[in-house]
């Protein structure tokens, strides 16, 4: 028994039905264009020998029966002297297969045993045994004779023409085209020939994905070039818009152009072409999914550039910050005052992808600040993650010498040295330096330092001062780095046409996503007008297409939180004093049926945050905001603690509502399957709380996990199925500064 | 024909059939009834196969319009004991025959047997229509190949011609329509197929909530129908002339006489929709045989020859012959035939040539019953059934650059205000054999109430796809015109214009007269009057009822039995 690679698959096939066009348009909710053609070398090595048979038997009937039904062939039903036909065809096939096993095993590469197993790939291009075994026929052969070039070429001419023939039985054999990708490999001359056939094989399904895959390795063999292979797309397409499979050679050709420049291949000359192109295709028959997709992908270059960008930082440039030592419970009147025990405030960077490589030689602070020398970059992402589009230092104010009452320049220098780089391999090449001045204070302010905070009322609307306001401001420069006047033009271009198209769910999903994008990367002035609309749209998708309705509900919160902070006033209108907690700043975000979070990046500064009588589901996207200290999730749709994980990088949290939620209430919480189970995780630290009550920690290790890397003072937990004195006895356990839970002082 | 070897006396001098001529409707007749058993004697006045249907080549073309044009040559003397005889006179169909050639090279010996010219042109098969049908039936697809017509237009006067966006891929690729218009157009093509498929579900089981297109819309007309689709004036014009090959104009009902309902309009659009994809080698709706139209009833012919019909060419009738005795007139009176070597034959029924009527003269001595057995060849009868204006030009060039086989169709008002009907127009290549490699000929076609009226229309499209070009001897002065969209234009270098009549098929008792060719683009009411003639020939009995199962089998084999190439 030998090792076997074998490619998983009699399922793969019929899993690419997604290039059926006669299906209803489903859609697609993610970004992603890779979707068919990269599965082309999944395989698994198993010890299958033994199995073989059966399995490629099955295949074979497999196969036969699929191929005909795929891509609008019709399929016929099988008559009874064809199951005949069939069943002796197998035990022939049967009878060759035990023969050529017994050739295999004894590895015999004599003439005739290699016939037989030519013989047999002729009738089951699936025996990939066979394959191998001919792999090391031929290996066995050019051994012998060395260096006689006609001879090799004899050789490799005959497993070429053997494939050939197995792929005409079955053209979807993948054993068949690694076959041959490996003859060619081995330096076979006749490449040139490998096109026709190709052309030949496209033809009689324009969407198979072998030949497809194929048709890429040639090219790179022969080194055709990308502007010849964009024209075949254009035959390819013009034959059949509906051939997805062009459509995706065509967005990776022109990556690959555009990203190294081509001749003739500007973005701002090539996209706008490309939009006229699949307009066609929408247009003529907005049924079909390709042309949408291609949409989809071509917006995705209009509006996102490949390298990352700073988009927002706390403190922000030309800022002035206020530090105090002590309290940290968000109780100051002014959104720039910040303090803490630990004596160092947050510097929070945040990127529109995520980076690695943000380090202190990457990023760096120029300031009077002592002890900030080797600052450590912290990426605020899943644990073991080195990229993050957050990332948090800390920089000490309060040092061993006496620094209070004094005011200091931090100047903060990102990208100073090359190593920013994004998670698709993209440098972070604009160095981008911003200043904030930092007053720190000497006093201490510890008004209400143990009192319960409050989220049922006396909120006062905001009485901003226009110095607060600019504040608020955050830099939003990826306007200025983007040659943005051609991307404004076809993505407006598209709006006026897709306007056009009112009566389609795509129509209007597509429309919405143009009108996100324009509100991106045009000025603050109109961009009001733009949300109301995309949010209206959103609406009637909600009603429309019920099957997709979470989807749109998540957009269309993030389009609502986009409008709440596209502008200082916007977002001035949701900030409120809390007048019991000694006046300081709230935002407020309750009552918006919220599902999801965004805009994050423009809330660098909320220290309270009150996003209760929503419709969440996770906190998700909440750890970039480091200040955050008071947070109300209460009267939401949060089911476990593991949707609250991303709030353990919030080390200033101290106050946490989740009361009236659904934590607990699913016995079977599918979130826990993307976690490691605790049990078995051999990290897991034996802590203090884990081997004093190991039994608890089981039943609500998720809870553990959150609550013990948080540093609460106050949590409010009723409301939930969960919630109880056994729950109420592990979390002060777990979480021993706990001051408040559920609106009763502990007694300590 | 005074040069014609003598023949020798026909053997057997009974048959269960005669017909004289070789065209379209009395092949497919000769080889649908030999196929049933019927002994058949099949004649021609003409050296060659087709009749009005023919291929020839350039002077026999020129010939053939003219004799036809001519008085037939005084018949033999008609005393025959036993029958009274009754002279037959030939009457042509075709009138105003004009043919002029400017560039005398074209009539070189090098160049004549590479003419394969339709009389009958223009004329396409579609891939689904009942011609293909009938010859796959008939097993008479063995005889013939296919090549694809490439591409069609539409044109106007400014000489732009517009590709007609007849399939999905087409409409995504078309240049000249909107974006919008392009989603109109498609959305009713996707109502058409729907409608279609409703009704084939429908007619084996009742289909609740398929989409199908109202009754009432069925029976109002199509061009209302469309309108209210809604589709732009550009759509509309293009679905009607360009793919539903309508003649007259839609928008205008005094002009037009009868308009096209929607549910004929659906069912053209059906035939283009079925024919595109029928057979994978085809390129689009359209195919035309290699060699020239003329290979149709020539494939009908050896068919019939094969299931035992006898043939005789150049063998044209000059009587009648009719029963004496009078008390007899039960069997219709009809007895046989005179032929030109003055040999007579006998048989049931007799099928004739369009072109043959009986002289009023020799009506006036009839007896009323006589008159009746005859009354299908009195010319009065056939007279107000329409005329077709034809022309065929040979050109060097090609009216569309890259496009050998191609289809142009100017729509009612499209070329000047007083056009009434739509003009079309075929250009095929030599990849066809029809004619030398580096020409093409253009066939034109357009139905009129009368010769001028229709040869204005066709000179009017002539002028807009071809250089203007004067006869040989005044060529000095016509160097004056050279802009240079005249310049890309193709040059004549011979032209016909005729008009023809068209004759409808006539059944007659004993006697019946075939139909000529008719006006339309393909061949669907030739077959469909001709099967109709040939179930009141025979009682209801189906055409080459025998040949359907053999065939069917290599239907699904070789691309539905028809050769086309590629």
């Amino acid at each position: 028994m030998e090792l076997e690679i074998i490619n998983q698959t009699p399922i793969k096939p019929a899993a690419f039905s997604i290039n059926c066009t006669k299906q209803p348009l489903s859609l697609s909710l993610s970004l992603s264009l890779s979707l068919s053609l990269s599965l082309e070398s999944r395989c698994y090595v198993t010890l299958a020998d033994q199995k073989f048979e059966s399995h490629t038997l099955a295949y074979l009937t497999f196969v036969s029966y699929h191929r005909r039904n795929m891509h609008g062939r019709p399929r016929k039903a099988y008559k009874p002297e064809e199951e005949a036909a069939s069943a002796a065809k197998a035990a022939k096939l049967r009878g060759l297969q035990s023969q050529f096993m017994a050739n295999h095993h004894n590895k015999i590469y004599t003439k005739e045993a290699v016939d037989l197993s030519t013989k047999l790939l002729e009738i089951n291009p699936e025996a990939y045994t066979a394959w191998n075994y001919r792999k090391l026929a031929v290996e066995d052969k050019l051994s012998g004779i060395e260096s006689d070039p006609d001879l090799v070429k004899t050789i490799l001419d005959e497993e070429l023409r053997v494939v050939e023939s197995a792929l005409k039985q079955n053209f979807k054999s993948y054993g068949a085209w690694h076959h041959r990708k490996w003859v060619l490999s081995k330096g076979n001359s006749s490449v040139g020939n490998e096109l026709r056939l190709l052309d030949n094989f496209q033809k009689l399904d324009t969407r198979n994905f072998h030949a497809w895959n194929y048709r890429r390795f040639v090219v790179e063999l022969t080194k055709r070039s990308e502007q010849d292979e964009l024209e075949y797309t254009d035959d390819m397409i013009g034959s059949d818009f509906s051939n997805y499979s062009a459509w995706h050679n065509r967005s990776v050709l022109l990556s690959s152009l555009l990203a190294r420049k081509a001749d003739g291949f500007l973005p701002n000359k090539k996209i706008p072409d490309e939009y006229k192109l699949v307009q066609n295709a929408i247009f003529t028959d907005e049924d079909d999914q390709s042309g949408w997709f291609y949409h989809l992908w071509l917006l995705d270059q209009t509006v996102n550039v490949e390298t990352p960008l700073l988009t927002s930082s706390w403190p922000s440039h030309s800022s002035r910050i206020s530090l105090y030592a002590g309290c940290s419970k968000g109780s100051f009147s002014k959104l720039t005052t910040f303090g803490s025990e630990s004596g160092s405030f947050p510097l929070v960077l945040y990127f529109d992808q995520a980076v690695g490589g943000v380090s202190s030689s990457t990023v760096t602070i120029d300031s009077e600040l002592k002890g900030n020398e080797d600052l450590v970059w912290e990426p605020v992402s899943k644990k073991n993650s080195q990229v993050s589009c957050v990332w948090v230092a800390r920089l000490k104010y309060i040092s061993s010498e006496p620094c209070f009452g004094k005011e200091y320049k931090v100047k903060v220098r990102v990208g100073n040295s090359p190593g920013i780089v994004s998670s698709r391999g993209c440098n972070f090449s604009a160095s981008y330096e911003f200043v904030f001045t930092a007053h720190v204070h000497d006093t201490v302010e510890e008004s209400s330092q143990d009192g319960i905070v409050s989220w049922k009322d006396g909120f006062d609307i905001w009485d901003a001062e226009s110095k607060d306001l600019n504040a608020l401001a955050t830099l939003d420069r990826s306007n200025a780095q983007m040659d943005s006047k051609w991307r404004q033009e076809a993505i407006a271009e598209e709006i006026d046409l897709f306007r056009e198209l009112p009566d389609s769910k795509i129509g209007k999903l597509t429309l919405a996503r143009l009108l996100m994008a324009k509100a991106m990367i045009s000025d603050d002035a109109v961009k009001g007008v733009h949300y109301n609309e995309i949010l209206e749209l959103y609406k009637d998708l909600m009603a429309l297409d019920s099957s997709h309705y979470q989807y749109y509900k998540d957009e269309h919160s993030v389009a609502l939180l986009r409008k709440v902070t596209s502008s200082t006033e916007d977002l001035s209108g949701h900030l409120f004093r809390c007048r019991n907690m000694n006046n300081s700043v709230c935002l407020r975000l309750n009552n918006l049926s919220l599902s999801r979070i965004a805009s994050v990046e423009k809330l660098l500064f909320v220290q309270m945050l009150d996003l209760s009588h929503n419709e969440l589901h996770s906190t998700e996207g909440l750890e970039a905001m480091q200040l955050l200290s008071c947070l109300n999730l209460s009267h939401n749709r949060i089911r476990s603690f593991s949707s609250l994980d991303s709030l353990r990088h919030l080390k200033q949290l101290r106050v946490l509502d989740v009361s009236h939620n659904h934590i607990g209430e699913h016995s079977v919480d599918t979130t826990r399957y993307l976690c490691s189970s605790p049990l078995s995780n051999s990290e897991w630290p034996q802590d203090e709380v884990g081997s004093q009550m190991p039994s608890l920690v089981t039943k609500y290790w998720d809870a553990y996990f959150v609550l013990r890397d948080l540093n609460l003072k106050q949590l409010d937990i009723t409301g939930n199925v969960i919630a109880g004195d056994e729950f109420s006895s592990f979390v002060l356990q777990v979480a021993p500064k706990l001051v408040w839970l559920d609106g009763k002082k502990l007694e300590i | 024909m005074s040069d014609l070897p003598p023949y020798p006396p026909l053997d057997p001098t009974t048959y269960d059939l005669i017909i004289v001529g070789t065209g379209v409707s009395e092949s497919i007749l000769s080889a649908a009834a030999s196929s049933s058993g019927t002994s058949v004697l099949h004649l021609d006045p003409n050296p060659f196969y087709g009749s009005h249907s023919a291929s020839l080549s350039l002077p026999d073309l020129t010939s053939f319009l003219h004799s036809n044009s001519l008085s037939p040559p005084p018949p033999p003397p008609s005393d025959t004991p036993d029958f009274l005889s009754v002279d037959l006179a030939t009457r042509s169909l075709y009138s105003s025959v004009e043919i002029a050639t400017f560039d005398s090279s074209i009539l070189d010996e090098r160049h004549s047997r590479k003419f394969n010219v339709d009389l009958c042109g223009p004329r396409v098969l579609f891939c689904a229509d009942e011609s293909i049908n009938l010859m796959l039936k008939s097993g008479s697809n063995n005889y013939v190949e296919f090549k694809s017509v490439d591409a069609s237009f539409v044109g106007d006067s400014s000489g732009e011609l517009r590709s007609v966006p007849d399939s999905r891929a087409a409409i995504f690729k078309d240049k000249s329509l909107g974006l919008m218009e392009k989603k109109q157009l498609m959305k009713f093509f996707k109502l058409v197929q729907a409608h279609l498929a409703a009704a084939a579900a429908s007619s084996t089981e009742s289909d609740e909530g398929a989409v199908k297109i109202a009754e009432e819309d069925m029976e109002s007309p199509f061009v209302d129908f469309l309108a209210k689709m809604p589709l732009p004036p550009k759509i509309k014009s293009i679905i009607l002339y360009g793919i539903a090959m309508v003649d007259y104009d839609q928008d205008n009902v005094e002009a037009c006489g009868d308009l096209l309902k929607t549910r004929e309009g659906i069912a053209r659009l059906a035939l283009y929709i079925t024919s595109i994809g029928r057979f994978s080698n085809a390129l689009g709706a359209l195919i035309y045989p290699i060699y020239g139209q003329g290979e149709l009833p020539q494939a009908f012919c050896r068919r019939a020859a094969v299931k035992g019909c006898i043939y005789v060419l150049r063998m044209p009738i000059t009587a009648l012959l009719l029963d004496k005795a009078s008390e007899l007139i039960e069997t219709g009176g009809y007895k046989g035939v005179r032929l030109a070597t003055g040999q007579e034959i006998f048989s049931q029924k007799l099928i004739l040539d369009p072109c043959i009527t009986v002289g009023s003269e020799s009506m006036s001595s009839l007896t009323d019953q006589q008159k009746e057995t005859l009354r299908v060849l009195v010319p009065k009868s056939i007279s107000s059934e329409g005329k077709i204006a034809r022309g065929i030009c040979i050109i060097r060039g090609s009216v569309k650059a890259d496009i050998s086989n191609a289809l142009v169709v100017y729509p009612p008002k499209s070329l000047f205000p007083e056009q009434l009907a739509a003009i079309r127009v075929l250009q095929l290549g030599s990849g066809l054999a029809v004619c030398p490699a580096d020409m093409h000929v253009l066939y034109f076609s357009t139905v009129c109430e009368n010769d001028d009226q229709g040869k204005a229309a066709l000179l009017s499209a002539m002028s807009t796809l071809i250089k203007p070009q004067v006869p040989e001897n005044l060529q000095s002065d016509s160097a004056v015109e050279n802009d240079t969209a005249e310049a890309a234009k193709p040059v004549v270098l011979w032209r016909a214009l005729y008009v023809q009549a068209m004759v409808k098929g006539e059944f007659g008792g004993s006697i019946s007269s075939a139909a000529s060719p008719d006006g339309n683009l393909s061949y669907n009411e030739l077959v469909e009057s001709a099967v109709k003639l040939y179930e009141q020939l025979m009682g209801s009995e189906e055409l080459f009822k025998e040949e359907t199962s053999p065939d069917n089998t290599t239907e699904e084999e070789n691309d539905g039995g028809v050769e086309i190439e590629a």
